[in-house]
């Protein structure tokens, strides 16, 4: 009777997803946790105790008074019911609920090392389910940097509670007071005999005990963590390197057809006279689809165009080739980069809102000893994560189920409710592997699509994206256009600063005709800049967004750290001072830095600046750490050169080191990179190394070769060989990454190591040609790696 | 129309229309997903399968010209090397999301079956083609290097 409420059905229902084995949970208990019914053997042998035969606890034999609702629904970071998050089978197997997707980040492994930890789990013992998308969990968008800053706290209190529930339950049971009770890797023992109990074998007797307050919850001290800040190994990794594991693409479903869909090549161009009949003669193709045509805002509707439906992809493919479709014009035929580049450059020269500012500048300029400034140029880019979007629906009349590889299941779900007029309650997300993200996967736009499809035909369809799809009919990260202009007195030093940036924001794509930068994207490195001038003032310009403007990891961040660091360094030159001493000069005294005190309205990543404020220490620290990592100041060979960059952002704090090496003939390679990073309390160190290596490659790639353009509306490069991305023969050399030991609030892991990268190589070409890198990027799609003025040249064109 | 295939050591028969290329036998067909399509014009090395022992992309070989060769996916790889790369990528973490890394372990492995001691230029040559946007080149080649012992 107390085990009515907790709904649990083992095991895949005829609904549940393939290969990814969730359970689907019911009726949540509130004040319990979940017990699984798998085999339970009586009489566990234990090592080092072979007489002892544990009993197996009969919970309906043990009287307990009724359990009241859990208090943990509002702890920080939301619910903390240890119900929603764990599962202990009679096995003893932990399944421990993932509620954030998982591409690439490991965060299934960080979500288990967390709950693990309080828990006292045997890490051999813990197996993690994929939540489907429901707001019970709290936030789901897995963007931003934020799954271990948002659940840390949260995690650790659920995996908590439930190890104190399971100690008084074998206090129940042996008759004995709680704190002559300990758990330890799944057993909890006494202090009076050498008995154990299972986890698996109290997990129901606990289930009807209440949930402890928060207040009487006892998190480790971490000295004591087990999991937290080890170098646990990836929980999916095993299965990959068989190629198990279902990403998005992966799905399959009873009587599935595969489609794809021709789209209108411009943002808002329409769908006009289709002629199918071709397409219709090639084997396989099913039939085509009418998708409706998008008004805007753009939201997360897809574009419109024709689904070619067939029964394998390749069929569908060959049934789009053989489309004839008449597009017809939108109000966005016009856009064109060449043009829509000079306009941003022309607006970044005239005055801009004022988003922060310090001292007055203008008068300071005009008075300074020496005037610098600088233009800096970024194009669009494209996320191209390595698996291109897709989706598979399942309509049945009633209930739409969709498996998708989607960074946001709550909000994928709400979409498909908006769009498709279907009860949310009716719609079921799956949450697959992510096959790489960058943010493109936070934009369900591809769910959609294979909704509207599936509603259409009948049967589950599943839609992939081709390259070609994903490149040309994106969410691009913004184009931008930035003045920045210093005085610098006698002695070199920076008494003013003037920063004004340029760009079409991602509000454009849910706003109809927004074109102002908003306090979210300005506080990604422009309004947030630590230095220490007297005078500072950060401006916005306006600019229209053409193309769906989305974000791609570490956002504005890219392009403004771009632009401020490549300028430090500009300078420092100008000063005739070394780069590293000027940008400390530059950042100044220790000290927390409040740009709203500066007239600045700044999210800082919607944390307080109590919590996380913007500390010049930590900044000066990774400095300092990375350069003496990299041996600054060493002498160069010929044509070497290093250069640096530090930034904070998703609220930690890295400073990057990038050595290049540029021949006579203007080749250049990447000898070395060295980051210091400093992001608070680190779950897993090992994962947070390889998202440093990851971000800032991903960053040098952007800044090597990464350039969206579009041309009458429509994007001009279609796959990888138009669309440059890096290769493992472009790679740095060597790759040394110092993470900074800090018992600090956890900060984000995944972006912050991408915007220091592309200043810090442009600072070292710098270095090593006396060539100043003002447009992005610096290689692009033709060229055979780099071909760069020789430090002759430069001069020269000085 | 009616192919056979020789797949991981298994008769497959398999009925798509001529041209198909094998990625998509593989995948629709046989439902061995293992095999990733990332670009579909042998750019970026995701569908990655040995035939012959040699590493191919799938993704423009049509099924019905390999009717005489051993094919073999990530599902079914083997032997020496396929075991040491296994074995350095799980114990250094080498993937991060995975989707390219079926087709990163089939290059390595007929990299190190060809070659058991390969330079830094030899992994370089080898593994250029396998793009991976999550950037996990340094960790393949500590780990390429590591198997190679």
């Amino acid at each position: 009777m107390f085990l009515h409420n907790i709904g649990i059905i083992p095991g895949g229902t005829k609904n549940s997803a393939p290969a990814s084995g969730e359970r689907v949970i019911t009726n949540l208990s509130r004040r319990g946790f979940v017990v699984g019914s798998s085999l339970f053997v009586v009489g566990v042998a234990l090592a080092g105790c072979s007489s002892y035969e544990e009993p197996k606890i009969d919970p309906n034999a043990i009287e307990l008074p009724e359990a009241g609702p859990s208090p943990l629904t509002e702890v920080k970071g939301g619910d903390a019911t240890p119900a929603l998050w764990i599962a202990i089978e009679e096995s003893g197997t932990v399944k421990i609920t993932c509620h954030r997707s998982e591409m690439g980040q490991q965060v299934w492994t960080s979500m288990a090392q967390i709950v693990a930890d309080e828990l006292e789990a045997a890490w051999d013992k813990v197996e993690i389910v994929q939540a489907e998308g429901h707001e019970r969990y709290g936030d789901q968008n897995t963007d931003g940097s934020r799954s271990v800053r948002y659940n840390f706290h949260r995690l650790r209190i659920a995996g908590a509670a439930m190890k104190q529930m399971l100690v008084e339950a074998a206090a129940v049971y042996w008759k004995m007071k709680p704190s002559e009770c300990s758990a330890a890797q799944g057993l909890v023992s006494n202090s009076q005999n050498s008995d154990t109990l299972s986890y698996g074998n109290l997990a129901k007797l606990a289930a009807r005990l209440q949930v402890p307050e928060e207040t009487d919850v006892t998190l480790k001290d971490p000295k004591d963590w087990r999991y937290i800040n080890k170098e646990i190994p990836s929980l999916t990794i095993p299965r990959i390197t068989r190629g198990e594991g279902t990403f998005g693409i992966d799905v399959d479903r009873p009587g599935m057809v595969h489609a794809v869909v021709a789209r209108p090549p411009q943002l808002f161009g329409k769908t006009g006279a289709v002629r199918d009949a071709d397409t219709l003669a090639i084997p396989g193709v099913v039939q085509t689809v009418k998708l409706p045509d998008p008004s805007a805002p753009a939201l997360f509707q897809p574009l419109g165009g024709v689904a070619v439906v067939a029964t394998d992809t390749w069929a569908a493919i060959q049934g789009r080739n053989a489309l004839e479709v008449n597009w017809i014009d939108g109000p966005n035929a016009s856009y064109d980069s060449e043009t829509f580049a000079e306009q941003m450059k022309q607006t970044a020269r005239r005055s801009g809102m004022v988003r922060r500012k310090r001292g007055n500048v203008a008068s300071d300029l005009a008075s300074a000893t020496q005037k610098i400034e600088a233009e800096y140029y970024a194009p669009h880019l494209s996320q191209s994560p390595m698996e291109p979007p897709a989706a598979t629906a399942e309509w049945d009349g009633e209930k739409l189920e969709c498996w998708a590889c989607v960074q946001d299941p709550q909000a994928t779900r709400q979409t498909l409710s908006d769009l498709l007029k279907i009860d949310k309650e009716n719609i079921t997300v799956h949450a697959t592997w992510l096959g790489g993200a960058f943010g493109r996967k936070s934009k369900p736009d591809f769910v959609v699509e294979a909704a509207l499809i599936a509603k259409e035909v009948g049967k589950p369809v599943k839609v992939t994206w081709t390259r070609e799809d994903e490149v040309r009919h994106g969410f691009y990260h913004s184009v931008s256009a930035q003045r920045l202009e210093a005085g610098l007195d006698a002695n070199g030093k920076c008494t003013s600063y003037l920063h004004r940036t340029v760009f079409p924001p991602i509000a454009s794509t849910f706003v109809p005709g927004m074109d102002v930068p908003t306090d979210g994207e300005m506080g990604l490195g422009a309004t947030d800049v630590p230095f220490a001038m007297p005078n500072l003032q950060v401006e916005s310009g306006n600019a229209k967004g053409h193309v769906r403007i989305g974000w791609l990891r570490s956002v504005s961040n890219i392009y403004h750290a771009f632009a401020v660091q490549s300028f430090a360094a500009e300078m420092a030159h100008a000063a005739g001072k070394d780069q590293k001493d000027y940008l400390l000069e530059l950042i100044g005294d220790a000290r927390k830095i409040d740009p709203n005190a500066e007239g600045a309205t700044y999210p800082n990543y919607d944390a307080s600046l109590e919590e996380y404020p913007i500390e010049t220490a930590r900044l000066t620290n990774v400095v300092n750490k990375v350069s003496d990592m990299a041996k600054w100041g060493r002498k160069m060979p010929a044509g070497h050169g290093l250069g640096i960059a530090v930034h904070r952002s998703f609220l930690s704090y890295i400073a990057t080191i990038v050595e290049v090496a540029v021949t006579p003939e203007g080749t250049l390679t990447i000898p070395g990179v060295w980051l210091a990073v400093d992001s608070g309390t680190v779950i897993n160190p090992r994962h947070t190394r390889a998202q440093m290596e990851g971000g800032t490659i991903y960053g040098l790639s952007n800044a090597l070769f990464g350039e969206i353009t579009a041309k009458n509306g429509a994007i001009v490069q279609e796959n990888f060989p138009s669309w440059r991305v890096l290769r493992m023969e472009e790679a740095p050399w060597a790759f040394e990454v110092e993470i900074i030991k800090s018992n600090s609030a956890p900060a984000g892991v995944g972006e912050p190591a991408t915007p220091p990268a592309a200043p810090a190589l442009a600072n070292a070409i710098f270095n090593a040609t006396g060539h100043r890198i003002r447009t992005l990027p610096i290689i692009g799609a033709n060229g055979s790696r780099l071909t760069l003025p020789t430090k002759a040249t430069a001069q020269a064109e000085e | 129309m009616t192919t056979t295939l020789n797949i991981n050591g298994k008769t497959e028969t398999v009925d798509a229309a001529p041209g198909t290329p094998l990625l998509w036998v593989l995948r629709d067909h046989l439902k061995m997903t293992g095999t990733k399509f990332g670009c579909g014009v042998a750019q970026c090395g995701a569908c990655t399968v040995h035939v012959d022992g040699s590493p191919t992309r799938s993704c423009i070989t049509a099924h019905d010209t390999l009717g005489d060769v051993e094919i073999t996916t990530i599902e079914g790889v083997t032997g020496n090397a396929a075991d040491a790369i296994r074995e350095v990528w799980v114990k250094n973490d080498v993937p991060q999301c995975g989707y390219c890394q079926s087709g990163q372990i089939m290059a390595a492995t007929a990299l190190l079956a060809e070659n058991p001691s390969p330079s830094d230029a030899d992994i370089d040559v080898a593994m250029s083609g396998n793009i991976c946007r999550c950037a996990t080149y340094m960790s393949i080649r500590r780990a390429i290097k590591e198997a190679a012992g």
